[in-house]
């Protein structure tokens, strides 16, 4: 078996799954936001119980409109903080002490190796990056999580991506996954795993890992899954020091002999910055490729890449420098540990100093929801996930996804641009 | 509840391409609501700004490939299930679309040949039940990939929450 079908056979008490079967699985962690929340909380009432199955298993994360941007979005994340005290669920994250959901989450130390998650949105396959099978699902499945602990599920098919050598400088991961679902398209790997594996795993920084994992969704993927290693229990050590799960973890592997559908080669060495085109993120190229793209705002943070090393690599490149006159240069720490860490560390004073905005942590101009959206006409070069139409605000603006190396060069350029020319 | 109403649907089809996304169907800045009819009234709003105002009740929508792909906001079948629109024909649907559809109980069929026959303004009627699809404007049929039984029973017992209600108070 692979290693995504050998955590649902666990979590479904069986011995084996194959792909195409349905199973009824137990969930290890649930998580909703201000958004997906409110409605698997009317759902929960509906299911006529009044206790939620365990109050430590459930995250509830106010980071899509907040800190509120208006009178109806306070009142959801009100409704959600309410039933949050109503069912003294442990993980409720207040502004303040919470963060983006899929940087926050790993970091607390509420996912672990082997784990089964359900979240109420998309990138919860970001958990992928820690060895756990993790996947978006609705309000409504969510809401019965809430109620049985379980979930059903289709045992996905696997592909597998191998991966060889070594980034090259200015390269990271957000190349390599807009590369493959440029390769493989936003279908791609529909209702499928995505395994990551290979020699060149442990070249991969955790942070990489994530924001590679983060994108599965992008290609059409229930889940994206790394191998576990050293790397990997270095950072679950650290996460669970807060203690706030305590059953002990269990890391699977796929057998030498497990079936995928595809198997697929990437030599990182290979590999160039690459920059999506609106309106989808399969719409890749290499960034000599890119031609003369000039940019109103530039966003760097998300879910996607917003943590310390994305924040690290853009005070780098912006240090010492300046905005690009006109070019709003939008910075979001995805938790406020991150925040803080780089505000340690100098990066937020060096992007200041550069003419960034540095904002708290919200998911916020990535979905259009408020600070930062773009008029019509205007054009965004932004570390997030999506580039649909209207993604970051008016349906005729326009979005270029690209890494933080590539938007923090971007932001000095006044146009998208390798960092090679910026850096030297 | 799909379980419950005549499962024969026929109207006007509403055509759009491959990829159609839930921020299109659904535009995040409209997410501060839960309001099933307020969210319709921005339903497809920006691949088609006269949608919600055109859809008068029991109208389809067709589409391609890949359809309510990226994030997993219920509010994008809410809205479209508010809207009017009896049944989704797609050419195939994102999994986190499809699972929301099923669990809130609005009706979808996947068939390619079936898009490739139906253009914009045809009148299509659907058969839940026996997974038929026949374009009255053509006079063509075509066979939708019929739903597995397991989720046959989610939809025929009204959603997910009506199933899960069920096997929770068998269980007391």
């Amino acid at each position: 078996m692979t290693v995504t079908e050998k955590i649902l056979a666990v979590h479904a008490g069986l011995e084996e799954v194959k792909p195409g079967q349905l199973v009824q699985a137990h969930c290890d962690m649930m998580l909703a936001n201000d958004i997906t929340a409110p409605i698997a909380i009317q759902e929960f009432y509906k299911l006529g119980v009044d206790r939620v199955y365990d109050s430590g298993r459930i995250a509830l994360v106010p980071d899509h409109f907040t800190p509120n941007k208006d009178i109806k979005s306070a009142q959801q994340a009100q409704y959600m903080r309410q039933f949050a005290r109503k069912m003294d669920l442990l993980n409720y994250f207040e502004v303040g002490e919470m963060g983006i959901e899929h940087a926050l989450l790993p970091e607390k130390g509420l996912v672990l190796p082997g784990d089964l998650v359900i979240g109420a949105d998309s990138h919860t396959c970001t958990y992928g990056a820690l060895g756990a099978f993790s996947t978006g699902v609705g309000s409504t499945d969510l809401a019965c999580g809430m109620a049985t602990g379980r979930a059903w599920f289709k045992v996905p098919e696997s592909l597998k991506f191998t991966i060889k050598g070594k980034l090259r400088k200015w390269v990271s991961g957000k190349d390599l996954i807009l590369r493959i679902i440029g390769d493989i398209g936003v279908d791609g790997a529909r209702y499928m795993a995505m395994e990551f594996t290979g020699e060149g795993i442990k070249n991969l920084s955790m942070d990489n890992r994530f924001t590679i994992a983060n994108m599965a969704i992008e290609a059409g993927a229930k889940n994206g899954i790394f191998p576990v290693d050293d790397l990997t229990l270095s950072y679950v050590k650290k996460s669970m020091q807060e203690g706030r799960r305590k059953d002990p973890y269990i890391i699977y592997s796929s057998d030498p002999v497990a079936n995928y559908k595809e198997v697929y080669e990437y030599i990182l060495d290979n590999l160039q910055p690459q920059v999506a085109f609106p309106h989808l993120p399969e719409n890749t190229k290499n960034i000599s490729e890119v031609g003369e793209i000039r940019v109103d705002q530039v966003v760097i943070g998300s879910c996607t890449n917003g943590r310390l090393e994305d924040l690290e690599i853009a005070a780098k490149i912006l240090g010492g420098k300046k905005v690009h006159k006109g070019v709003r240069t939008l910075v979001f720490p995805a938790t406020q540990n991150i925040y803080l860490e780089a505000l340690k560390k100098g990066y937020i004073e060096a992007l200041v100093e550069a003419g960034a905005a540095v904002s708290t942590p919200t998911c916020g101009p990535c979905l259009g929801g408020h600070m930062g959206i773009l008029a019509q006409g205007e054009r965004a070069v932004s570390t997030t996930n999506r580039n649909f139409v209207g993604r970051m605000g008016h349906k005729e603006s326009e979005v270029y996804l690209a890494s933080p190396a590539v938007a923090a060069a971007s932001a000095i350029a006044g146009k998208i641009i390798s960092p090679e020319k910026v850096m030297g | 509840m799909p379980g419950k109403e005549a499962l024969v649907f026929k109207g006007r089809a509403f055509k759009f391409g491959d990829n159609i996304d839930t921020d299109v169907i659904i535009p995040a800045r409209y997410l501060n609501t839960l309001d099933p009819d307020e969210l319709a009234s921005h339903c497809m709003e920006d691949a088609d700004s006269g949608f919600a105002k055109k859809v008068k009740g029991g109208e389809l929508l067709v589409a391609g490939e890949n359809f309510g792909c990226g994030s997993s906001r219920e509010h994008a079948p809410i809205a479209i299930k508010a809207s009017g629109i009896s049944c989704v024909i797609a050419s195939s649907f994102a999994r986190i679309f499809y699972r929301n559809a099923i669990n809130i109980g609005l009706p979808i069929m996947e068939s390619k040949e079936a898009v490739a026959g139906i253009k914009d303004g045809d009148i299509v009627e659907v058969s839940l039940n026996s997974g038929k699809i026949t374009n009255k404007t053509t006079g063509k049929s075509y066979e939708a990939e019929p739903l597995p039984l397991f989720m046959q029973n989610i939809v025929n017992a009204g959603g997910l929450v009506q199933s899960v209600r069920k096997e929770l108070s068998k269980g007391e």
